[in-house]
């Protein structure tokens, strides 16, 4: 039976990742997702967990991939600069196909840029922050609620597909009080036969490493490991489609942006506008599909994004640029308001034939 | 009434939203009263929050210069000093969240139990899952005591579910309430409740405190 509590934003990665059974937490602090290491440092020594701030996020990321390798569920968080310092081991798990949960709370850059929310590392997350050909799966969370159900997904999809999952949220989401209804939890574990966690004397040793010295063998990998990638767009693609029916402005936006688009689109259509969002989900796979189709028939897109315009290049690569896509944008740590959303809606939809 | 109350408890249990509208409330009916800010844990949803609001009704705000703003230092002022010094002034204090945000009370605690004209009130929620049960709740209570050297002298049961907060949520909290109460010995000073429930509650809550809360866009 599920129970409801009130919970932010953080707390509910954490105690969601604790229920689907991740018992191992290693990471460092940093602003705005700390109560995820705090929550976890309460709770895990309480259940049998490991909760262990090790002394750099380089360190952390390494833990990830020690425990990953052992096949237990295992995640680390922080937020953007720390992220950047964790992407060498980003590549790495890739290199090695690791499941494991990463969680982004942005906030504002480049460099150390500030404290407040921000989604500006949408390229670092969807393109790879760390080097070579690699994807992760990319969760966008839109409410305290989906924080904690797509941390599970998260996991499960990490598993499914040997890929790190990232859930890229940003400080508003990290730090918003809502109503939360949690599952019991509880999961059934993958098997992983790959995973270095013993012989047990009936079979020969796991090893697990990116290096791969002969390019042919390097290149089959890239290879395989692609395939996987287009299974994961085919199957695993999500999003949420809001007045979408008959609307001619699309906007498109995730996490908190996407709130607030929600209550323009609102105003809009009190205004007698015929507006409706896409809110993409995954942001890779990214719902290029939907936004296809929204282009045979709507007459613009509107991409809200707190950053200076990064998704936007993936809402012109879906439309095919078969309509004009427009940016709406707030950076630094600063938020879109809706009567600024509900302003270029206004606009577009008066200047777009 | 004592000449100054003290707001402790979980991190997230509404201290900061209580303390503004208990300090909006005494300057109804006292002309010196000032609220200070002791959180230096969390950066986000700060007393400064309400600097408009306490500017407007006349109450001195004292917090620290970088609350509410990108520096994320855990620094005080030393006008933080009036808490004690200033006697003729009512003092409302909103302490940071767990033991973590209690210690910075120490500092003050002193001249506090000096003086002894305070109430120290634990803010709890029983719908926050490190708080859920009595018992849970009062650990809280003791970390917070250990950390700060001041013994709590009272509850707020300030049970909520955010938006989704009806008359049954809090009613459904009374016992939890009580039981925190009984445990402890400490009497249940208020329950506080967001503005527009306190009609539906009138007479079937004992000490309702209907709170004002800021406006969220999004």
């Amino acid at each position: 039976m599920a129970e409801k509590v009130l919970m932010k934003g953080n707390e509910a990665i954490a105690e969601a990742a604790i229920r689907c059974g991740c018992r191992h937490y290693f990471g460092y602090p940093i602003t705005p997702q700390t109560e995820i290491a705090a929550y976890m440092a309460k709770r895990m020594p309480k259940i049998g967990g490991t909760f262990l701030q090790a002394e750099s996020e380089v360190a952390a990321i390494n833990m990830v991939i020690g425990a990953a390798s052992a096949g237990v569920r295992v995640m680390t968080s922080s937020s953007s600069p720390g992220i950047s310092l964790k992407s060498e081991g980003l590549s790495y798990m890739a290199g090695c196909d690791l499941p494991a949960l990463v969680v982004n709370v942005q906030r504002g850059g480049p460099g150390l840029g500030g404290i407040q929310p921000s989604q500006s590392d949408y390229f670092q997350a969807t393109r790879g922050g760390g080097h070579g050909d690699y994807r992760m799966i990319v969760l966008a969370p839109a409410s305290v609620q989906e924080m904690a159900s797509l941390t599970a997904k998260a996991f499960d999809l990490a598993d499914k597909y040997r890929m790190t999952a990232m859930i890229l949220a940003d400080g508003t989401m990290g730090q918003m009080m809502e109503p939360v209804e949690l599952d019991e939890g509880g999961y059934t574990p993958v098997d992983k036969p790959w995973a270095a966690s013993g012989t047990g004397m009936q079979r020969e040793h796991n090893i697990i490493n990116s290096l791969s010295l002969v390019p042919e063998e390097l290149e089959k990998l890239n290879f395989a490991r692609y395939e996987k990638y287009k299974a994961v767009e085919e199957n695993e693609t999500m999003y949420e489609e809001y007045m979408m029916d008959d609307a001619e402005i699309c906007v498109v936006a995730f996490g908190i942006a996407a709130r607030v688009s929600k209550n323009a689109v609102i105003a809009a259509r009190e205004a007698g506008i015929k507006a409706g969002m896409i809110r993409p989900i995954t942001l890779w796979p990214f719902p290029a599909a939907p936004i296809k189709a929204a282009a045979a028939r709507c007459k613009a897109f509107i991409s809200v994004e707190l950053n200076m315009g990064q998704m936007i290049e993936d809402v012109r690569l879906a439309s095919e640029c078969r309509r004009p896509v427009c940016l709406c944008n707030r950076v630094g740590g600063m938020i879109p308001s809706p009567e600024q959303v509900l302003g270029k809606i206004k606009e577009i939809n008066g200047g777009v034939q | 009434m004592s000449r100054v109350t003290l707001f402790a408890g979980h991190y997230g249990s509404g201290k900061t939203n209580i303390a503004v509208n208990w300090a909006l409330k005494l300057r109804e009916t006292h002309e010196r009263v000032l609220i200070a800010d002791l959180d230096i844990v969390n950066p986000y949803f700060r007393t400064r929050d309400s600097l408009d609001d306490l500017t407007r009704a006349g109450v001195r705000l004292i917090s620290s210069a970088y609350a509410s703003s990108n520096v994320d230092l855990p620094a005080l002022p030393t006008e933080m000093y009036a808490i004690t010094d200033d006697t003729a002034s009512l003092a409302v204090v909103d302490i940071g969240g767990d033991d973590r945000g209690a210690y910075a009370l120490g500092r003050y605690a002193p001249g506090i139990l000096e003086e002894n004209d305070y109430d120290m009130l634990f803010v709890c929620n029983m719908y926050r899952p490190l708080t859920m049960t009595p018992g849970e709740a009062i650990g809280v209570m003791r970390e917070i005591e250990a950390a700060c050297g001041m013994a709590f002298t009272g509850i707020v049961n300030n049970s909520n579910l955010g938006e989704q907060t009806g008359p049954d949520t809090v009613l459904a909290s009374l016992p939890y309430a009580q039981a925190v109460s009984r445990e402890t010995g400490l009497p249940v000073r208020f329950t506080s409740v967001r503005a527009d429930l306190a009609p539906a509650l009138a007479g079937r809550v004992d000490n309702l405190f209907p709170l004002t809360l800021q406006k969220k866009c999004y």
